[in-house]
C-alpha cells in the first residue's frame, strides 16, 4: 500500500517532470525562433555591392529618444519599407516583422554630420590619386560631390558603424568651390546614397590675411593688412561677379524659353549650375570663422538674396546677435580645435555652442573632418555638453538640428511617423564614449556592424 | 586686425610674468598640506574607492582614505561628486618646444629638446586645464635618429628649469617610414636630397650609426681599462656628442622612443636592436602593431599610440581602432598619447576609447593614461598612480574622466594647484577689461600719420605637432 502510493507519488513527480521538461523544451523552441529572427536582423549582409533589403521590423521595449518630443521610456518603433511607420507605448507588431528585443536599449534617430568631404578623400597625404576635393582653379560651381563621392570608400562603413547615418560631403577648393552632396552612409552607387544629390552650394568666403599659412617647412610671408583687404576685396568682387552672371544667364534662358524669337543664349554647365543658388531656391554653404568673414558672409548673402548658411563658424559665438537677428544658421566645426588667440579662454570653442544655443542662433555640430574623424560626430557634441550646451540640445545638434538646417527636417533628424528610418540602437547614452550600436538602419535597411576596421581585428586579434 | 595682433602682443610682453604667476597661483599661496575630502578615488593600482580622502603634505600624497584629517592651514577640497584621478601623462608631446626637427641630417642624437623650451606656450595651461600634468616632449620625426628627450611636469608661470622631471630616464627619438623618407623630398629650391629615401636607407643608417657608436664605446673602454691598469700617459679619445647618446642606448641607460606604423619596419627595428644588444623602449605610433603585437611583447617594449586616428597618410590606412586593446591583451604595456597640443586635453576620451573598441576593462583603460605611460619614461615610482609616497600630482573631475560630459575642476602637481576652473572664471572679468585697456594704450592706437604699427608675426605657431597628424582641411 505504502509503496504503491509512493509508486504513485513517483509517478506523478515523473509526469510532472516531463511536464516541465515540455515546458522547457517549449520555451527553448521559442527562444531558438526569436533568436532565429534575431539572427537574421543581427546578421544583415555584410556582403560588398549587395544592398541589404528593406522590410518590416519592430524594436520593442526600448527606450525611444524621438529628438522631437518626449522620450519614450518603454516604447516601440516600427519600421517598414524605409519608414518609420509607426512610434510609441502601445505599437503592437505588424504580421511577419522581425523583432528586436529592446530591453535595455536605446533607439536613436542616426546622426547627420554637415560638414564632411566624405566619400571624396580616401588618405589625404601621399596618395593624391585617392583626393577628389579641389577642382582646379577658383569657380567650380558645375563640380558636384554626387558626382565623385565613392561608396566603397572605407570611411563609409567605419563612420555608420559609430551611429552616423548621414553626411554632408563637401568639395572644398577655391572660392566657390562646387556643390555639396547629402549622402546616406549606405549604397552600392552614389544614386543609392544621396538623399539630396546637390544640397549646397560651397563658397570659402575670402580670407582676411590671405590664403593658408606656411607649413611643413614653408616660407612665412610678411603679412601686410592693407594687401590683404585688397585682395580679400578683389575676391569677393569675383564671386559677385560670377553670381550675377548666373543670375543674368537664369533670366536670359527664361526669356528665350517664354519667346522664341529672343536671341537663343548659349548653354553654360557652368552658370546654369547658379541658377537655383541665386535664385534662393537652394541654400549657399559659406566657409567663414573669423568674425569679420562671418559678418561680411551675411552681408553679401542678403545683397545677393542667397540663403546662407556658414559653415566653420569659429567666431560666430561673438556676433550671436546678429546671425539670430538675421536668421542665418551655423555648422559648428571648432570643438576640437585649439581657441585662435592666445588670450582667450581655455574653453572657448568648447562653449560655443552653448553661446549659440542662448542667443536662438540655429546652430549644428559637426566634425568639419574630411572623413576620418566623422565617426567621433558623438564626441564632439557630448564635449559641448560637458561645457555649458544641454544633453538635448548637444543631441539635437547631431540630428535634427542639422536636418532643420539642411533643409530635410522633415525626412531626417528624428524619430516620427513618416520619416526616413535612419535608426540607431544602442545600449546607452549615444553622445557616451563607451556607448555602443547593436543595431543600425539605414533608409529602413539592416546594416551590418562591420567596417574595415573590425574586419582587420577579425584577422589579427587572434595571431599568435 | 593688427591691432588686436599689437595687443595680442603686448598683452603677452607686458603681462606674461603676472598672468603665469596668478595663472599657476604664487607659490605662497600654496599651502603645504591639501585634503580632498570625500570622492571618488581612481587610484589605479588599488581599485576605485568611494568616498574616500586624499591627503597632500609636502607635494607628496601622504594618505588616500576616509576619514583623514589635515593641519589647521590645509587647503580644503570638497571632493563630494567629484572623481581624483593622478595626472595624466602624455608620452608623446612636443608642447613648450620653439622647435621641433633637426632635420637636415639623418642622425641628430647631438640635439637636444631641453634647449628649446618655452614655458609659456599658452597651450601648456590648455593641457593642464585637461589633467595633464607630465609631458614625454620628443625632438620631430624627420630623421632615423632624431634629437634628445625631455620629460617635464607642467609647472606653467614657473622658469623652464622647474618644469624638468627629476630622475626621468633620459630618452631620444627615432623614426622610421614616411616621415623620415619624405624629409629627403625638400621643395626648397636648390636644396639636395637627403639620405635616406628608402626604409631599406632608413634601416642601414641606423645600422651604420651603432656601429660605429660600438666603436667608439670601444675606443673609450679601452681608454679607461688603461687608465684603471695605471697607464697616466695617454691621450683620451676625442668626445663624439652624436654617439655618446647611442653609447648610452647600448648600455641601457637611454631610453628610445621610436616613431613607426607599419609591421615591417616595427619588426626591422626589434631584429636590429636585438643584434645590437639594446631594447626599443616605446614603438610610438605603432598603428599596425596589433599585426605584430607578439613580436613587440617578446622584445619587450611598450606601445604608445593613438586611439583611433587613421587614413591621414597611406602608411597610417590599415590603422584600427583594436590596436590598444589587442597590444594590451598580448602583454604590451601600452599608452595612449596625442601628438598635438589640442589632442593633449583630451587624452581622458582617447583612453575611454579602448573600451569602446576593444573592451578593454576600466583599469587597463586608464593605465593608457597614468601608470603605462609612467612605466614607459620610467617615472612609475613618482607618479602614474595615486598612492601613499608618489608625488601628488592630481586631476580633480567633476564626473567620471571617461564620461563625454566630464571637466577638469582642479590640476593638481606636486601639491599645487596649476590650475582651477574656478578661479580661471573668476579672473575673466579682469582679463576683458585689461584687454580693452591695452587696445586703448598708446602704441596700440593707429598712428596719426605714416604707417600703423607692423603687426609681428606669432613667435611660433600654436598646436604644432610632428605632422603625424593631418588636421583636415580649414574650412
Amino acid at each position: 500500500m505504502k509503496e504503491h502510493e509512493l509508486e504513485t507519488k513517483r509517478l506523478g513527480e515523473t509526469v510532472m517532470q516531463r511536464l516541465v521538461q515540455h515546458v522547457a523544451i517549449g520555451i527553448g523552441l521559442l527562444l531558438m525562433v526569436t533568436s532565429a529572427i534575431g539572427q537574421q536582423i543581427l546578421n544583415p549582409t555584410t556582403q560588398q555591392g549587395v544592398l541589404p533589403a528593406r522590410g518590416t521590423f519592430i524594436i520593442r521595449n526600448a527606450r525611444i529618444v524621438t529628438v522631437s518630443g518626449a522620450d519614450i521610456e518603454n516604447g516601440s518603433v516600427v519600421i517598414r519599407d524605409g519608414k518609420i511607420e509607426a512610434v510609441g507605448t502601445s505599437v503592437s507588431a505588424p504580421s511577419g516583422a522581425q523583432v528586436i528585443e529592446g530591453r535595455g536599449l536605446s533607439v536613436y534617430p542616426g546622426m547627420i554630420d554637415a560638414g564632411t568631404s566624405m566619400g571624396l578623400v580616401e588618405i589625404p597625404q601621399g596618395a593624391n590619386g585617392t583626393v577628389d576635393t579641389s577642382e582646379v582653379g577658383e569657380f567650380n560651381p558645375n563640380a558636384r560631390a554626387i558626382v565623385a563621392v565613392s561608396p566603397h570608400s572605407a570611411h563609409i562603413g567605419v563612420t555608420r558603424v559609430e551611429g552616423i547615418t548621414s553626411a554632408v560631403s563637401a568639395p572644398t577648393g577655391g572660392l566657390i568651390s562646387g556643390q555639396a552632396t547629402l549622402i546616406n552612409l549606405l549604397g552600392t552607387s552614389p544614386k543609392e546614397m544621396a538623399v539630396v544629390p546637390n544640397a549646397a552650394l560651397m563658397i570659402n568666403y575670402p580670407r582676411l590675411g590671405g590664403g593658408g599659412g606656411g607649413g611643413f617647412g614653408g616660407f612665412q610671408q610678411q603679412f601686410n593688412l592693407a594687401d590683404a583687404l585688397t585682395n580679400s576685396e578683389r575676391q569677393l568682387e569675383q564671386i559677385r561677379k560670377m553670381l550675377r552672371d548666373g543670375e543674368a544667364y537664369g533670366r536670359a534662358q527664361d526669356a528665350y524659353a517664354k519667346d522664341n524669337s529672343l536671341p537663343r543664349p548659349n548653354h553654360d554647365v557652368v552658370l546654369e549650375a547658379l541658377v537655383p543658388y541665386v535664385r534662393g531656391l537652394q541654400p549657399v554653404m559659406f566657409r567663414a570663422n573669423r568674425e569679420a568673414e562671418i559678418r561680411g558672409a551675411i552681408r553679401f548673402a542678403e545683397e545677393m538674396k542667397l540663403k546662407a548658411i556658414i559653415v566653420g563658424g569659429d567666431d560666430a559665438w561673438k556676433i550671436a546677435s546678429f546671425l539670430k537677428e538675421k536668421n542665418v544658421p551655423v555648422i559648428f566645426t571648432g570643438i576640437f580645435q585649439l581657441p585662435s588667440r592666445e588670450d582667450d579662454p581655455y574653453d572657448v570653442m568648447y562653449e560655443a555652442p552653448a553661446k549659440l544655443q542662448q542667443a536662438g542662433v540655429r546652430f549644428a555640430i559637426s566634425s568639419g573632418d574630411p572623413g576620418a574623424e566623422v565617426r567621433n560626430l558623438p564626441l564632439y557634441a557630448g564635449m559641448a555638453s560637458a561645457f555649458g550646451l544641454s544633453k538635448a540640445d548637444a543631441l539635437k545638434a547631431v540630428t535634427l538640428y542639422p536636418a532643420q538646417i539642411l533643409n530635410v527636417g522633415d525626412r531626417l533628424g528624428s524619430i516620427e511617423v513618416g520619416k526616413m528610418a535612419n535608426i540607431v540602437v544602442t545600449d546607452g547614452d549615444l553622445l557616451e564614449i563607451r556607448t555602443k550600436v547593436r543595431y543600425l538602419f539605414i533608409d529602413g535597411r539592416p546594416v551590418a556592424l562591420t567596417s574595415r576596421h573590425t574586419d582587420l581585428n577579425d584577422a589579427f586579434k587572434n595571431r599568435k | 586686425m593688427r591691432r588686436i595682433i599689437v595687443t595680442l602682443l603686448y598683452i603677452s610682453i607686458v603681462c606674461a610674468m603676472p598672468l603665469g604667476v596668478t595663472r599657476a597661483q604664487a607659490r605662497a599661496d600654496n599651502p603645504s598640506e591639501t585634503l580632498i575630502r570625500n570622492a571618488t578615488v581612481l587610484t589605479i593600482t588599488h581599485g576605485t574607492l568611494a568616498n574616500t580622502d586624499v591627503l597632500i603634505r609636502n607635494g607628496k600624497i601622504a594618505g588616500v582614505g576616509k576619514g583623514l584629517t589635515a593641519g589647521a592651514n590645509a587647503r580644503i577640497i570638497d571632493g563630494a561628486g567629484k572623481f581624483v584621478m593622478p595626472g595624466i601623462i602624455d608620452c608623446h608631446s612636443h608642447s613648450m618646444l620653439d622647435t621641433i626637427n633637426e632635420g637636415t641630417l639623418a642622425v641628430t642624437s647631438m640635439v637636444r629638446t631641453s634647449d628649446v623650451l618655452n614655458p609659456t606656450d599658452i597651450d601648456l595651461y590648455r593641457e593642464l586645464a585637461g589633467g595633464v600634468t607630465t609631458l614625454n616632449l620628443l625632438h620631430g620625426s624627420a630623421n632615423p635618429i632624431g634629437g634628445l628627450n625631455t620629460v617635464v611636469k607642467i609647472k606653467f608661470g614657473r622658469p623652464a628649469s622647474e618644469f624638468i622631471f627629476p630622475g626621468a630616464m633620459p630618452g631620444i627619438k627615432f623614426a622610421l617610414g614616411e616621415n623620415v623618407k619624405r624629409s629627403s623630398n625638400t621643395n626648397l629650391p636648390g636644396a639636395t636630397r637627403r639620405y635616406p629615401s628608402t626604409r631599406m636607407g632608413v634601416e642601414e643608417t641606423i645600422r651604420d650609426a651603432f656601429t660605429r657608436a660600438r666603436d667608439y664605446k670601444k675606443t673609450w673602454d679601452e681608454y679607461k681599462s688603461a687608465v684603471a691598469k695605471g697607464n697616466k700617459n695617454l691621450m683620451p679619445p676625442r668626445r663624439d656628442l652624436q654617439l655618446e647618446p647611442l653609447v648610452e642606448i647600448l648600455e641601457g641607460k637611454r631610453y628610445v622612443h621610436a616613431h613607426c606604423y607599419i609591421a615591417s619596419e616595427i619588426l626591422m627595428l626589434i631584429s636590429l636592436a636585438d643584434e645590437f644588444g639594446f631594447k626599443i623602449k616605446t614603438f610610438q605610433h605603432v598603428l599596425e602593431g596589433y599585426k605584430v603585437a607578439k613580436e613587440i611583447a617578446a622584445h619587450g617594449a611598450g606601445a604608445s599610440t593613438f586611439a583611433d586616428s587613421w587614413a591621414y597618410k597611406i602608411e597610417a590606412y590599415d590603422a584600427i581602432p583594436y590596436n590598444m586593446a589587442i597590444l594590451t591583451r598580448a602583454g604590451v604595456v601600452v599608452s595612449v598619447n596625442s601628438d598635438s597640443d589640442e589632442r593633449a586635453r583630451r587624452l581622458n576620451i582617447e583612453a575611454a576609447k579602448a573600451m569602446h573598441w576593444g573592451d578593454l576593462t576600466e583599469e587597463q583603460a586608464l593605465k593608457l593614461i597614468t601608470l603605462n605611460p609612467a612605466i614607459q619614461l620610467g617615472i612609475q615610482d613618482r607618479v602614474g598612480s595615486i598612492e601613499v609616497g608618489k608625488d601628488a600630482d592630481l586631476a580633480i573631475w567633476n564626473a567620471h574622466p571617461f564620461s563625454v560630459y566630464a571637466r577638469v575642476d582642479t590640476t593638481i602637481i606636486d601639491g599645487d594647484v596649476f590650475f582651477d576652473r574656478q578661479q580661471d572664471l573668476s579672473r575673466r572679468a579682469d582679463l576683458t577689461k585689461e584687454r580693452a585697456a591695452l587696445e586703448q594704450a598708446d602704441p596700440n592706437r593707429p598712428a596719426a600719420r605714416g604707417t600703423a604699427p607692423q603687426a609681428p608675426g606669432r613667435r611660433r605657431p600654436s598646436g604644432h605637432e610632428d605632422d603625424d597628424i593631418w588636421e583636415g582641411e580649414r574650412p
